[in-house]
């Protein structure tokens, strides 16, 4: 097992640049997901990883060997990784065990050899009776499970999910993603799994790398993610909660309720201003007194456990937070905000 | 971090394989000996003779009346037949693919079917079906009295054939479009209340003009290029046209003979060329953005229309095939020409003294086989890594290669073994072999010619093969060849081996690129016909003949058979 880094790296098409300066350290048996909206990049840095396509500039390492540069390319062939398809990329005119226990024929590894690892496989994945299914007899989840057999039969040192779940409904997609995990345990692999939805990746990864317009924005755990996300567009990607313009002051640090009261009363009477990210459960409502806020309820949705409560602030600021009980619109309430985190302006 | 390189390949162009490479240049060379050198020698041969003296071979050719008066035939008889397949083609396309006709496919079939039958084959069972000797009219007793003129010798008779025989383009070019009109477009106009004749008229011929158009310069410069035809009509009756012109050129034996026909074959080529830009210009153009989802294309109802409109079309079948094809039946059945068929006179002698006779008619048969089988064989196996290739180059590069290969195609085959013969006539450099007379430049011939048509269905299956399959063995570590043998080869198998029959197909009837490559003991079985009408033994010719056209019903309809599990397009004839 080794690491896997990238190290400045850089890809352009036709002179445009969609990814810039990446620098990422995953370290053996890593879960790592690659998080940002469609056109981000993320697609292009699992390619070059797997080595369909060449760097324009920087390099990717595991351990001691440089896999690209821009001077050297080790073939796909030759990388040893796993890849798991958005479309399953099964070999259609291939049964079920074929298609596992191509990779190892590839290798030409002995067939009782090969039997017995295709089994194995098979097992990991719960499909072993589906053996000699052709692939257009199985559905969409137990096709993506025999990609995965595939992808791991050959204890690979890394495995590349791309969007492997968009495909699925959301039911199964609590299933796959709990098939996952169990497989990313059993075989301690590197993983780096490609997403564009933030709770697919908060659930399964241990960091995420959130890209966006071929940048990387932060990169940490999902607890950090969520906490402390980076700038306003990250706040406003992950997680559910309102941005906030306030009175100036310094990004990155939390801000309590004192503070934050009064940097929002300051806000209306000066022109510069910083942003705060305020979670809906760091609201409360509280009876009037000289330090709560006044806000009107804009609207009230039932969202099952809870109601979805939109909040209205004296200067037309939106905020977000939740209630037990249903609140009548356009009623007037007081409430008193916990706490903030302080964010970068988006560049 | 110092990266290390121990196990790191070195390879200069990144993501090009070694494997790849060297395929690469071999298919490159192959191309360029296949597709660019015989038109470039043909284009070398023609323009070293332009010079300003006046006994230059092109200014011979040029003063020449009959390169004029052949010009003009050719003028008349295409611009006919265009004519006459424009009507054909436009009425079978409308009827078959606008409304719920019954049997569509049996009727798609036999109007295909006259396009795949060898020309010589046409005009022979016409020449069978009118005329004072006519099997047919004689059972019936209602033959024209000897010596009066066989109809079918005339310019009008070539040009009714030219027409038959290229009305399925017509019909093609405007099926491609006619398909692509959206349901949608026929409810709206009628929620207009329109009549189905208005919505006809003021939608669906408007949006089908430039296909039409592109339709008929297609049928008209595969008319220009037609040997077959006016080689079996035109010849007997001195009515020269520039194919034919070029054929009893090479016969003549003069001074500069090579060159006069490289001079006129390059007027052929250069008109053939005029009409492919005209037609794909138009095509481009009669692109309309047509909105609207196309899963379903526009079907009329007809009610109490339906069944004349059958019989309509069965009589007309009646007349350019069924008839043609059951004269060449009955003359094949008597012992000699002139004779009525009767129950006294019915014989298979032909078919016995085809079969049995040792000599010309077996060799033509084996030499035909024995071309067809290893040109569509050799063609298979090129189109699999050369179709690989191109789909990984970009579109443009692809695009110009593409139109390369289409070159040898496009232009008529008379131009085409011209090509050969300045190229081969003589013995090939270094290794001192002569192709010329031997059945290794008709080989080479059909390589260039048929390439395109192997390769085109290879393409567009490969076109519908999702790259990730390719990439998902690429990361099982199958180097290149290998994916393409388990992978690729696989998966694409149907579109080879409609391309690989469709290469049989039409080389097995090949007359034009033969008849001037053609040396004794090379025969083809398309020479062969032609050699045996020119000699007034039509009875066997016209046996020979029934042979062919059942071979060719055969193979289409094996083809017919594989339509299921091939991309669309791919058979002509089919959905």
């Amino acid at each position: 097992m080794a690491r896997l880094i990238l190290e400045n790296l850089h890809k352009s098409f036709n002179g445009e640049a969609v990814v810039k300066n990446i620098n990422l350290t995953i370290e053996p048996g890593e879960f790592v997901a690659l998080l940002g909206p469609s056109g981000c990049g993320k697609s292009t840095i699992l390619r070059m990883l797997a080595g369909f396509e060449p760097v324009s500039d920087g390099q990717v390492t595991h351990g001691e060997i440089c896999l690209s540069s821009n001077k050297h390319h080790v073939a796909t062939e030759d990388r040893n990784f796993g890849m798991v398809f958005q479309s399953y990329a099964l070999w259609p005119h291939m049964s079920v065990k074929d298609n596992v226990g191509y990779p190892l024929k590839v290798q030409k590894i002995k067939s009782d050899e090969r039997d017995r690892r295709i089994q194995e496989a098979l097992e990991i994945v719960q499909l072993e009776e589906y053996a000699d299914r052709l692939p257009a007899q199985l559905s969409g989840g137990q096709r993506q499970r025999v990609a995965l057999a595939r992808s791991l039969v050959t204890e690979p040192d890394v495995v590349l999910f791309d969007e492997p779940l968009a495909n699925l409904d959301r039911h199964l997609r609590a299933k796959m993603e709990e098939t996952f995990r169990a497989f990313h345990k059993r075989t301690g692999a590197t993983i780096v799994y490609v997403t564009h939805d933030q709770s697919e990746a908060m659930s399964l990864a241990d960091r995420i790398a959130v890209l966006n317009k071929g940048e990387l924005v932060q990169w940490g755990t999902p607890q950090a993610l969520y906490a402390t996300p980076k700038n306003t567009w990250l706040a406003n990607f992950i997680g559910r909660g309102s941005v906030l313009k306030v009175s100036e002051i310094a990004p990155q640090q939390y801000v309590n309720s004192t503070d934050l009261h009064d940097l929002i009363k300051r806000y209306s009477s000066e022109q510069v201003f910083s942003s705060v990210l305020v979670r809906p459960q760091d609201i409360r409502f509280v009876p009037a007194d000289a330090f709560s806020i006044i806000v009107t309820v804009d609207n009230c949705i039932f969202r099952g456990e809870r109601y979805d409560i939109e909040l209205t602030l004296e200067d037309g600021q939106k905020l977000l937070t939740y209630s037990d009980v249903p609140m009548t619109i356009n009623s007037p309430h007081h409430i008193r905000l916990e706490q903030a985190w302080s964010l970068e302006s988006e560049s | 971090m110092t990266p290390s390189l121990i196990k790191a390949r070195f390879i200069d162009g990144p993501s090009m394989d070694s494997q790849l490479r060297w395929l690469s240049i071999g298919l490159f060379v192959l191309i360029a000996t296949l597709s660019v050198v015989p038109s470039l020698r043909l284009l070398v041969e023609a323009l070293s003779q332009v010079t300003l003296s006046a006994s230059s071979p092109l200014a011979e050719v040029l003063r020449s009346e009959r390169t004029w008066i052949a010009l003009k035939n050719s003028f008349y008889t295409s611009g006919l037949g265009t004519l006459i397949a424009v009507v054909l083609g436009c009425g079978f396309g409308f009827v078959t693919t606008l409304t719920n006709i019954r049997g569509r496919a049996v009727w798609v079939f036999c109007f295909m079917l006259p396009m795949m039958i060898p020309p010589q084959v046409t005009a022979l069972s016409w020449l069978q079906l009118f005329g004072p000797a006519s099997p047919i009219l004689n059972t019936f007793g209602i033959a024209p009295t000897l010596g009066s003129p066989q109809p079918m010798y005339s310019a009008e008779g070539i040009a009714l054939l030219l027409g038959i025989q290229s009305a399925p383009l017509v019909y093609l070019a405007l099926r491609t479009q006619l398909i692509a009109l959206p349901q949608d477009l026929l409810e709206a106009a009628q929620l207009a209340k329109a009549s189905p004749f208005r919505v006809w008229v003021d939608i669906i011929v408007p949006l089908c003009r430039s296909a039409i158009v592109a339709g008929a310069a297609l049928a008209f410069v595969s008319s220009l290029g037609n040997f077959g035809i006016p080689a079996m009509l035109g010849i007997p009756a001195g009515y020269i046209v520039l194919p034919t012109l070029i054929y009893q050129q090479m016969a003549g034996f003069g001074n500069d003979m090579l060159s006069q026909v490289a001079s006129l074959s390059m007027i052929i080529a250069l008109l053939v060329l005029a009409g492919m830009l005209l037609q794909q210009w138009l095509q481009q153009r009669s692109r309309y953005a047509l909105l609207g989802h196309t899963a379903k294309s526009i079907s009329f109802r007809l009610q109490r229309w339906r069944l004349p409109l059958e019989l309509l079309l069965a009589v007309i079948l009646c007349f350019i095939l069924v008839a043609p094809l059951f004269a060449l039946i009955v003359s094949s059945l008597v012992p000699a020409l002139g004779m009525p068929l009767t129950l006294d006179t019915l014989t298979f002698s032909a078919f016995h003294e085809m079969i049995s006779r040792q000599g010309v008619t077996k060799r033509a048969f084996e030499n035909s086989v024995f071309l067809a089988f290893v040109s569509a064989f050799v063609l298979m196996v090129v189109s699999l890594p050369l179709g690989y290739l191109l789909m990984r180059l970009p579109m443009r590069t692809r695009a110009v290669i593409a139109s390369l290969i289409e070159v040898p195609y496009a232009i008529p085959g008379i131009v085409l073994a011209i090509a050969f013969i300045l190229l081969f006539a003589k013995p090939l450099p270094f290794i001192e072999i002569s192709l010329y007379g031997t059945l290794g430049i008709i080989f080479l011939a059909y390589l260039s010619c048929f390439l395109s048509v192997c390769l085109k269905p290879v393409l567009s299956a490969m076109s519908q093969l999702d790259p990730v399959l390719e990439e998902a063995a690429q990361l099982a570590g199958a180097r290149p060849l290998k994916r393409l043998v388990d992978i690729i080869l696989p998966l694409t198998a149907p579109a080879f081996f409609a391309g690989g029959l469709l290469v049989f197909l039409i080389s097995i009837n090949e007359l034009t690129v033969s008849a001037l490559l053609w040396s004794a003991g090379n025969e083809t079985l398309g020479v062969l016909i032609f050699n045996l009408d020119e000699s007034g033994d039509s009875v066997l010719a016209s046996a020979i003949a029934v042979l062919v056209v059942m071979l060719v019903a055969g193979l289409m309809s094996l083809l017919s058979l594989c339509a299921p599990r091939l991309p669309k397009g791919v058979i002509p004839w089919h959905d």
